[in-house]
């Protein structure tokens, strides 16, 4: 299993983000760097997320259970992370009321290939689970989902039970 | 002009973030991108040659599908085009 690595801080924030936008969908952006397999330790490398950035939800029309980021913003998501020496390393959102898995919608609309799509469940207005799932697939018409461990850096690394 | 490159396509651009091209327009930029890395063509185009739903291009902050001319519009070398792959989802 592949993984994603990044700070509690972030991790914190992503999760307090869906709290807040509860009973809908928040969504933004994880900045980091791909670190190859050898440097990782692992045999398949990954991303170590250095930030992320909140983003709006743009469907507005169905909140609770749809998210969308505008192109606009994500265009200027990616100068905000290049000028900070980072790339995309994927993008969070949250499922208010519902579990910390990927749907169908979800992988529909997946199209980062090689990023990852983490996933916040929300119950009750309270974060539970989170989820980091790898777009694996070298086009469109191959990709999956796969599951990834996420290892917190820094102090606080233990996870909250789920 | 520069064209951004997203992370998942980079792959087909020789691992590189951005390339530099010299054209006179959208569609020429983009025939000159796919030309020097071909592999990009089937990952942003159709089999019939369609830019695929999902693939927004900005030319610096305007999608290009909003630009009376579109692809036709007209580039100098300051310009900067964005390929954006689109992020979505529910539950
Ligand atoms: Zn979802």
């Amino acid at each position: 299993m592949s993984s994603l690595r990044l700070s509690r801080s972030i991790y914190d924030a992503m999760r307090a983000h869906g709290e807040q936008t509860y009973p809908h969908e928040c969504c933004g952006a994880l900045l980091g760097r791909f670190v190859p397999a050898e440097a990782a330790c692992n045999e398949f490398g990954g991303w170590i997320v250095e930030a992320n950035v909140r983003a709006g939800n743009t469907r507005t029309d169905s909140a609770h259970n749809r998210y969308q980021i505008a192109p606009i913003e994500l265009v200027k998501i990616e100068r905000e992370a290049r000028s900070r020496g980072l790339d995309i390393a994927g993008f969070y959102h949250s499922h208010p009321d519902h579990p910390a898995q990927w749907s169908p919608t979800d992988f529909e609309e997946a199209h980062w290939l090689g990023c990852c799509y983490v996933i916040t469940a929300v119950a009750n207005g309270k974060a539970t689970v989170t989820n980091s799932f790898f777009l694996a697939g070298l086009r469109e018409e191959e990709k999956r989902f796969e599951q990834q461990t996420i290892e917190l850096t820094g102090p606080g690394t233990e996870l909250p039970g789920g | 002009m520069t064209i951004f490159i997203p992370t998942p396509l980079r792959p087909y651009a020789a691992g590189q973030a951005s390339v530099e091209v010299k054209a006179a327009t959208i569609a020429d930029a983009l025939a000159s991108l796919t030309g020097s890395h071909p592999e990009l063509r089937k990952h942003l185009y159709t089999e019939e040659g369609k830019l695929r739903a999902f693939v927004n291009l900005y030319l610096n902050d305007e999608d290009i599908r909003y630009l009376p001319a579109k692809e036709a519009t007209s580039v100098s070398a300051t310009d900067t085009l964005s390929i954006i792959p689109s992020i979505a989802g529910g539950c």
